[in-house]
């Protein structure tokens, strides 16, 4: 079974967000990490680009496959984690630390519709078959 | 493996199963007005005997011309060998190699060629080939679009790359809201200027396209160009023809550091001139570009034995896992042209290549020199040229076209469609197949027309 940390909020698609001050933490799941294999390769996008809710920000790639991350808000990008473009393996070994992928600044701090880690291990177990 | 069809029953299954009456329905989002076109240009069909008798009668009227006509298409010789083993039922029948481990020879052949063109163009990467020249150039558009990331959608794009190039180019890039910057050539000279293109730069710009020859056979001032771009922090991309590569710098190697991109057509190692096709185009790039690289890598490596083994690489971008978010969807490889071309480039070496660059360019200027004292010619644009060059003439282009082809001569390009302001102008081409003698013979012919003994007659049955 996957890591699910209580204190994270969680959405659909598998990212992760953790709230710090007036900014959010991005990355991808444990679960998600382990579906993917290992990663080779992360795409970032530029500082200062302003974010849709649900638009494509950044793209990690295994050998097998390319997938996307979504934004779970409308914000600016204020931090990007390039360390992984260096290892992108970080994000395999330490999905929830280490291997965060980028940093927003949301437009409207409560405007995000996020899921709890019960609604979250709800959704991975639903996809488990 | 047998080639088993549906019968009639799967196919009614599956049609209940998803719910529709008829395959028909699975099309519906295709507007009728498209699908229900009346194609009464196109008779119906002939037996196998009857088209073996026309494509003969047809194929009859190709031969035996005299041909200087190159504009993105090349005349050369093509050992006999690099068609006798290319036409292998191993090599001719391979598909695309899906299955890495079961296509272990296709993957080698693709490893083989990749390697000789990367050294070619002196770039760290090249891929299994795409489809022609002007879809590579296209891809290499796409491609720098891509790389530069922050939103710029504009190309500089000179006006003397290849008319039919830019054609294709705006048709696949045209739908996808890049804008095509057209430089002008020089008057006097056919080449960029690059104070032209400082005055035409903007923040919307993401690259400029650099080709060497250009389509009037000139050689452009590469380093200058290629430095230039990275001085404005755009990338570069490089349109070459291979063979004129064998002779002339590599465009990895142009400027301070190099082009980002180069493609081409790559007809002229070893395919022949078959009305207009099947051709291949080539595409390199620096190692940092690769994973925005459109279509296959085929990548070397070790088996859990330790044994030398071939795989697709790079797969996770391409259509069958991306689908709409694939790098490209035109992602498959010329395979049989490359094969073909891999021989061609094992069977002439880096001297023979070089060899017939050489012997491509001598000619040419034999050529210029035989024309050049007859009475009404005289050289557009001046050299450096490589095997290509635009000569104007004193007689209607059609009329001195049409009596050289009377007799037995296909005398040149006429570049009254895409260049109204050369109309005036024959673009030539001579290749290592032109002996002197046909130079020679050439030479007189034109010489003829031009003191009027027949273009008389023939400008009376081209008003006709």
């Amino acid at each position: 079974m996957s890591k699910i940390p209580e204190k994270l909020n969680y959405t659909k698609t598998h990212e992760w967000v953790k709230k710090e001050g007036d900014l959010l933490t991005i990355g991808i799941t444990d679960h998600a990490q382990t579906m993917l294999g290992d990663l080779v390769y992360v795409e970032l996008p530029q500082l200062e680009m302003n974010l849709s809710a649900g638009q494509e920000c950044a793209v990690v790639e295994s050998v097998k496959a390319a997938a996307d991350i979504y934004s779970p808000v409308q914000g600016e990008v204020v931090e990007v984690n390039e360390d992984v473009i260096e290892n992108p393996q970080l994000i395999n070994e330490d999905p929830y630390g280490k291997g965060w992928i980028l940093r927003v600044r949301p437009f409207d701090p409560k405007g995000a519709k996020l899921l709890s880690a019960d609604e979250y291990s709800k959704v991975v177990a639903s996809e488990a078959h | 493996m047998p080639f088993i069809p549906h019968t009639e029953q799967d196919v009614k299954e599956m049609l209940k199963n998803i719910g529709i009456q008829s395959i028909e329905n699975l099309f519906d989002e295709i507007p009728a007005s498209l699908t229900q076109v009346s194609l009464k240009a196109i008779p119906s069909g002939v037996s196998e005997m009857a088209l073996r008798q026309e494509m003969a009668e047809r194929a009859a009227n190709d031969g035996g011309m005299l041909c200087f006509i190159g504009a993105g298409a090349y005349e050369h010789h093509i050992p006999a060998a690099v068609w006798e083993i290319a036409t292998r039922g191993e090599f001719m029948t391979a598909y695309t190699p899906y299955q890495a481990e079961a296509s272990q020879g296709s993957l080698q052949l693709i490893y083989e060629y990749q390697t000789m063109i990367s050294s070619l163009m002196a770039l760290d990467v090249s891929n299994a080939s795409l489809y022609d020249g002007a879809t590579a150039l296209a891809e290499a558009i796409l491609m720098a679009v891509r790389l530069s990331k922050n939103g710029k959608s504009s190309l500089l794009i000179p006006r003397s790359v290849h008319p039919y190039y830019r054609e294709a180019v705006k048709s696949i890039v045209g739908q996808q809201n890049i804008k095509l910057i057209e430089i002008p050539y020089q008057e006097t000279t056919g080449k960029i200027d690059v104070d032209m293109l400082s005055a035409m730069m903007n923040d919307d710009i993401a690259a400029l396209v650099i080709p060497q020859p250009n389509f009037f056979g000139v050689l452009e001032d590469v380093d200058q160009l290629t430095d230039w771009a990275r001085e404005q922090k755009i990338l570069s991309i490089a349109l070459v023809n291979p063979i004129a590569t064998a002779l002339l710098k590599a465009p990895g190697e142009w400027g301070k550091e190099g082009v980002d991109i180069a493609c081409g057509e790559g007809q002229p190692l070893g395919i022949p001139l078959a009305s207009g096709g099947p051709y291949y185009g080539l595409m390199c790039c620096r190692q940092s570009h690769v994973r925005q690289m459109p279509g296959r890598i085929v990548g070397r490596t070790v088996d859990k034995e330790g044994k030398q083994g071939f795989v697709l690489t790079l797969q996770a971008r391409e259509q069958h896992i991306r689908r709409a978010k694939a790098t490209s969807n035109i992602c498959t490889n010329q395979g049989l042209m490359v094969t073909a071309s891999t021989i061609y480039m094992s069977l002439m070496g880096p001297n023979g290549l070089r060899r017939v660059a050489t012997l491509c360019h001598q000619r040419t200027r034999e050529l210029v020199d035989a024309l050049t004292t007859i009475p009404g010619v005289e050289v557009v644009f001046e050299p450096p040229y490589f095997h290509e060059v635009l000569l104007r003439v004193n007689q209607p282009v059609k009329a001195v076209l049409s009596a050289l082809a009377s007799e037995g001569i296909q005398g040149g390009f006429a570049l009254n469609e895409a260049y109204p302001e050369l109309a005036d102008c024959l673009l030539l081409c001579v290749t290592e197949t032109k002996r002197t003698e046909d130079i020679k013979r050439f030479a007189h012919a034109l010489r003829q027309v031009l003191a009027g003994s027949f273009l008389s007659g023939s400008k009376a049955a081209c008003q006709a």
